[in-house]
């Protein structure tokens, strides 16, 4: 068997040099951009360049006109799926700094006993995750599911009608968005909404929600919760989109319902396999 | 848990299991609507209440109310300066308030209430100006500098108090009652339908709300003027018109019938068509409300004062007790009034949109919405209306001098 002899000839002056020039020519990478191509001398990297460097998370969006009269999506959340990790919850907190106390987002458990009885929690909005189970309910446990809730994103929203300022107001794309510059935090959205999905925020003193993260959507991204949800139970697409999940799941045979129907809010919120106790 | 919540879960089947967890929305357990919001419909009420006392005398002709006529008046214009006061200290952004009026969105109900109240103020100010224009130009007369320039303006320059004027500012007067009334009446009916309109609250969406607040003012405005009458004409010497307060108790008698048949029919329909969140509402009352309403709102606050008024209306008195008896009823039915806000207002919120659980409340004390903000807010309008006083005296046998002066009966009437 032939031995390959690895050692190599360089001195120990000749080695330190190199790693210097190593070192100088890698901090000039820190010092200056790599190209010049996009470059916005103000803000460091443009936004052109930005987008060039933002995945493709939902077809049709990035690089095309966003034509706000003919977007549509929906949101799918698949019950069935929900592990009740949290991760949504946390993805939401820290992408919008979501004050301590306050969910734009939240999921529940429901505990089903044998006594037909359902127990609800949902301590901390679901931010720890479930990592045990209920310890206080007496008889034997048979079922258990988790339900995240988020904004219904309604095509009758409640909360838009009562506004008194026009600061929650409905865009033609249909989702329901809150300007936070002329919110006089009276609260009425607040009562209006059937869902409890909105509050006043201790830190503006203005109403605030869940906005179905408008602000990546309008870049082809997928919504925090729904980009980190590790099992798919948050679905999110574009409804002009046939390739997407969520165009096949609602032009599908499938059973979909929405919460409080009766409310007559027409939500764009599906759920998949939400059973009778969940309101 | 609340025992009673326990026990009025052990009556319903399905609300049973609906209610075992008490599971409140994370955002529900905070209550967003608190003491100011009680405040504000307490405020306006008594502002409408008062009103009406007004409009008997000066558009219905009832004579006897004269002798609190003009400090209806007055009382509803002091309150109703402060009316926008709670709701300014609600307000997460009050220095936005005016957003209301500049940019309003026309599908919300809350939208109006600028122009409302604006629109009140401007009619009450007018009728309080033309009722008391003769006491003024005597005063403008008087006077010298600034005041008299003051004096000039609030008597819209018009120092003439001929019979022709005088016939013709009492026209005036009739045209701007009746002009008042349905304004006083959106004016607070609209604070109803801002509750009656929210379909997400079971405890409020039903279109009695108006109707319930409206009829629920009257009865806390007369109540406050016969408490006022009686305790300000004590407190200086002054005698009392038994006449007038009897009329008084009569309309608050009316009004009182209808406001209590009302709230128990809201209470009575909830109970007998079980819809949606019936168990939820049932819940409430038998539980987180069950002291603060049954108790207080409807067995001390309401059954009491109808058995008095029924006693008031059927047995014949003297008055020395009719007077202290219309004291006390009076003053329980102004405190119904503000815990019937508070159950409406608060009481609601205690619900959570889960159906599933109940929600509490601690006011507390220096907020600034607490317990010391509604004693000082509820004290300014007194404070208004002392200083008014000094210009537009209260009552018609203090003024001297005034052609609408006339001398009471230093005795009650019959």
């Amino acid at each position: 068997m032939k031995i390959e002899d690895f050692s190599f000839d360089m001195d120990r002056r000749e080695f330190v040099k190199k790693v210097l020039n190593g070192a100088i020519a890698g901090s000039l990478i820190l010092v200056f951009p790599m190209d010049t191509v996009g470059v916005d001398s103000q803000m460091g990297i443009s936004q052109s360049d930005l987008n060039l460097r933002l995945p493709e998370e939902i077809p049709g969006i990035k690089n095309n006109q966003y034509d706000i009269h003919r977007q549509k999506f929906a949101f799918v959340v698949d019950i069935t799926r929900c592990i009740g990790c949290g991760s949504c919850c946390v993805a939401d907190k820290r992408e919008y700094n979501v004050p301590d106390g306050n969910y734009r987002t939240w999921v529940e458990r429901y505990v089903k006993d044998f006594d037909d009885q359902i127990y609800v929690d949902c301590p901390n909005g679901g931010l720890d995750g479930y990592q045990k189970p209920r310890d206080d309910i007496q008889t034997g446990v048979r079922d258990t599911f988790f339900v995240p809730k988020l904004c219904n994103m309604c095509k009758e929203p409640p909360c838009v009608q009562v506004c008194p300022v026009g600061a929650t107001f409905m865009t033609p794309d249909g989702f329901v968005l809150m300007d936070s510059q002329r919110c006089v935090g009276c609260a009425y959205c607040i009562q209006a909404c059937p869902y409890s999905v909105r509050f006043l925020s201790p830190v503006t003193k203005t109403a605030e929600k869940c906005t179905w993260c408008y602000h990546r959507v309008r870049k082809g991204l997928l919504p925090a919760c729904v980009e980190v949800c590790p099992t798919g139970a948050r679905k999110f697409g574009s409804l002009n989109d046939e390739n997407s999940e969520v165009y096949k799941i609602l032009k599908g045979p499938g059973v979909l319902t929405v919460l409080k129907q009766s409310m007559g809010t027409l939500p764009a919120l599906y759920y998949i396999g939400q059973r009778l106790e969940v309101v | 848990m609340n025992p009673n919540l326990y026990e009025a879960q052990s009556t319903l089947s399905h609300g049973a299991s609906m209610l075992i967890s008490n599971y409140v929305f994370p955002n529900d357990l905070h209550v967003h609507w608190s003491m100011m919001i009680v405040l504000y419909p307490y405020i306006t009420g008594l502002v409408d209440g008062a009103f009406i006392i007004a409009a008997l005398y000066y558009l219905f002709d009832v004579k006897s109310l004269k002798p609190v006529a003009r400090f209806s008046l007055l009382f509803a214009f002091a309150f109703l300066c402060c009316a926008t006061l709670p709701l300014l200290l609600h307000l997460g952004r009050p220095e936005r308030n005016f957003n209301m009026l500049l940019t309003p969105s026309p599908s919300s109900a809350m939208a109006g209430f600028g122009y409302i109240y604006a629109i009140s103020m401007g009619v009450l100010s007018f009728i309080v100006l033309f009722v008391y224009r003769p006491d003024l130009v005597e005063r403008g007369k008087k006077s010298k500098g600034v005041m008299k320039l003051i004096y000039r303006a609030l008597t819209f320059d018009s120092d003439d108090l001929s019979k022709k004027a005088l016939e013709l500012d009492t026209k005036i007067i009739r045209f701007l009652v009746g002009l008042g009334i349905p304004v006083a009446a959106v004016l607070h009916g609209y604070v109803g339908f801002i509750f009656g309109g929210v379909k997400a609250n079971p405890t409020w969406s039903t279109p009695l709300m108006p109707v319930i607040f409206l009829f629920s003012a009257c009865v806390s405005g007369i109540s406050a003027i016969v408490l006022a009458y009686i305790v300000i004409r004590k407190l200086g010497s002054l005698s009392i018109d038994a006449a007038c307060i009897k009329t008084c108790i009569k309309t608050l008698t009316g009004f009182f019938i209808l406001a209590f048949s009302f709230e128990m029919l809201e209470v009575f329909s909830h109970s007998y068509l079980k819809t949606g969140y019936h168990h939820m509402v049932e819940g409430l009352l038998n539980g987180p409300l069950a002291s603060s309403f049954w108790l207080w709102q409807v067995k001390i606050c309401s059954v009491i004062p109808l058995i008095l008024l029924g006693f008031m209306a059927f047995v014949k008195m003297r008055d020395s007790i009719y007077l202290p008896i219309s004291t006390i009823v009076s003053a329980i039915l102004l405190l119904q009034v503000f815990i019937m806000r508070w159950n409406v207002v608060i009481g609601g919120q205690l619900m959570s949109k889960s159906a599933r659980g109940y929600t509490v409340f601690h006011p507390e004390w220096f907020d600034k919405e607490g317990i010391l903000a509604v004693i000082i807010i509820m004290t300014i309008p007194f404070i208004i209306l002392y200083v008014l006083g000094k210009i537009f005296p209260f009552w018609g046998d203090a003024i001297k001098g005034s052609i609408s002066s006339k001398p009471v009966r230093k005795t009650g009437g019959n």
